[in-house]
């Protein structure tokens, strides 16, 4: 029974890694599919941006509030902006970005793909002699990998801006003070892993959202089992992914 | 007559785990023919042409399409043989993010534009008008009726102009009176087009109108064979039950 679980777990991964695969040997090779590409980018970019935006400044703000009473305990209130937008531009906006695109991003891809799928528009692609995985799948993992760093750029400044208000709730802090004292201590070592595990958030995201849609079976019920388990999947890979990024940045001393 | 078979399958095999849907099929569509395939539901008709289109492999046995094996065939040769051989697929398969226009255009994104120069929408528009429909060339195919979206299907099969059309259940799901419009028109681009058709159907309606000649697939293999005539008057009761 528990060998089974295994198994099929693994044969699933190989799978996955499979298809992910597929992408870099069809990705390049031309046709290029452009004005998909640029079509999902709007879609995965641009539509995510409130949400997103929106998830961001109240995670500054709210941080910022929650931190105040035990850094003012300690005597140490003016350190807030510093600490507070380590941890956010770190850990925080990247990761609450990544699940936010998990959820609408993966199930979007997800139930689309599936749709197209179980409704025989995926064979009907491949006959027209258009090749379904670089339409759908190429543009898609492509845009999702390029649009998510994106999202986690404006993101972290939206969820400073947060910050900052979220520190004059309590004291009246210039914003040029605030600038100054945020840039004095988060420096490129903690910029950059960030943005680049962003990449790899994307990239998941992406392949695993196209994944489950491109493979659904039974029907119209399947779609919606595709879309939910594109989010489970996903959302499981952009902790994993954190946590070794958290590792390799550790032993390469990106700190 | 010296007609061409177009289509030749020999003792063609497929089976998912325990379950054989083919079992030896054999048959022929000559040129500027239409035949059509009957057998009931989960016969595995579907399998069949998709065998023949390469979306599905057989186990076993040869089909060949204008002379050619396409069991062996890569991507590369399906990609020049389904520039010939059109299909319409049982659930229209229309793509619902796009409008009529760009359904219709995406078969030809492929095969660029016509040697004769006539430019994409000429060709949107004549294949439209083949079925009627200009006025939804703007439209979503959401927002058309059932036989509507059939129509529009066909259209975009019909738009590479192929020698041989695939129709998987072309009439199913529709009503009689429409059933009837779809069978005739498929009739009347067979003529406009000379296309040799491959009719999947359990529609004896549809048949009657259509079909030069019948192959019944029943039990994985080619059972019975004849013109409607023919077969009507069968006393096989394996037969009879599709035209009672
Ligand atoms: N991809 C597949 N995987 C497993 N089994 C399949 C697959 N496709 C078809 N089958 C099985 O093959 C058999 C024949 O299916 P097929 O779709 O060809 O039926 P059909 O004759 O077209 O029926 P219908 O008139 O309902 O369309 C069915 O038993 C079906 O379960
Ligand atoms: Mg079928």
């Amino acid at each position: 029974m528990k060998i089974d679980t295994v198994k099929v777990f693994l044969n699933e991964l190989g799978k996955l890694t499979q298809f992910s695969l597929r992408f870099f040997l069809e990705g390049i090779k031309p046709r290029y599919e452009f004005n998909e590409w640029a079509r999902q980018c709007f879609f995965i970019g641009y539509q995510s941006l409130l949400l997103t935006g929106v998830t961001g400044f109240i995670i500054g703000l709210v941080i910022t509030i929650q931190s105040h009473p035990s850094m003012e305990a300690f005597g140490t209130e003016s350190w807030l902006p510093s600490v507070v937008s380590v941890s956010l531009v770190r850990e925080i906006v990247p990761v609450i970005t990544a699940l936010i695109c998990a959820g609408k991003i993966g199930s979007g891809i997800g139930a689309e793909l599936g749709s197209m799928k179980v409704t025989e528009q995926i064979d009907a692609m491949e006959v027209s002699g258009t090749n379904p995985y670089k339409y759908l799948v190429v543009t898609r993992i492509l845009a999702s990998t390029l649009m998510l760093p994106l999202l986690v750029i404006t993101s972290d400044a939206i969820s400073l801006y947060g910050a900052y208000i979220g520190v004059n709730m309590k004291q009246v802090v210039s914003f040029s003070l605030y600038t100054n004292q945020v840039f004095a201590k988060l420096n490129f070592g903690d910029v950059l892993p960030s943005i680049f595990k962003s990449f790899f958030f994307g990239f998941a995201i992406g392949a695993i959202g196209c994944y489950k849609g491109y493979n659904t079976e039974h029907g119209t019920e399947g779609v919606g089992r595709a879309a939910n388990s594109a989010v489970v999947v996903a959302t499981f890979a952009v902790f994993l992914i954190d946590l070794i990024a958290a590792q390799m940045a550790d032993i390469l001393h990106i700190t | 007559m010296d007609a061409q078979p177009v289509i030749v399958t020999q003792n063609v095999f497929k089976a998912f785990g325990k379950n054989k849907v083919l079992q030896g099929f054999d048959f022929k569509l000559m040129e500027k023919e239409n035949v059509v395939i009957l057998g009931k539901s989960g016969s595995g008709k579907s399998v069949l042409i998709k065998c023949i289109i390469g979306l599905m492999k057989p186990d076993a046995g040869s089909i060949k399409v204008f002379g050619e094996e396409v069991t062996q065939f890569n991507t590369k040769q399906f990609e020049t043989l389904r520039a010939k051989v059109g299909f319409l697929f049982q659930s229209n398969a229309l793509y619902d993010s796009m409008t009529v226009r760009e359904n219709l255009e995406f078969p030809l994104r492929r095969h660029a534009v016509s040697s004769d120069g006539t430019n994409m929408l000429d060709l949107v528009k004549e294949a439209l008008g083949n079925v009627g429909l200009e006025h939804t060339i703007d439209m979503m195919p959401s927002d058309l009726s059932g036989g509507m979206r059939k129509r529009i299907a066909l259209a975009r099969t019909l738009i590479l102009k192929p020698r041989i059309i695939l129709y998987d259940e072309p009439t199913t799901g529709l009503d009689p009176i429409t059933g009837k419009e779809i069978s005739r028109l498929m009739l009347d681009i067979q003529k406009k087009y000379n296309t040799a058709s491959l009719i999947i159907s359990h529609d004896v309606n549809c048949v009657k109108i259509v079909a030069n000649r019948i192959v019944v697939l029943i039990d994985g293999i080619s059972y019975a064979e004849g013109t409607y005539q023919e077969l009507i008057q069968s006393t096989d009761s394996k037969v009879k039950q599709f035209f009672d």
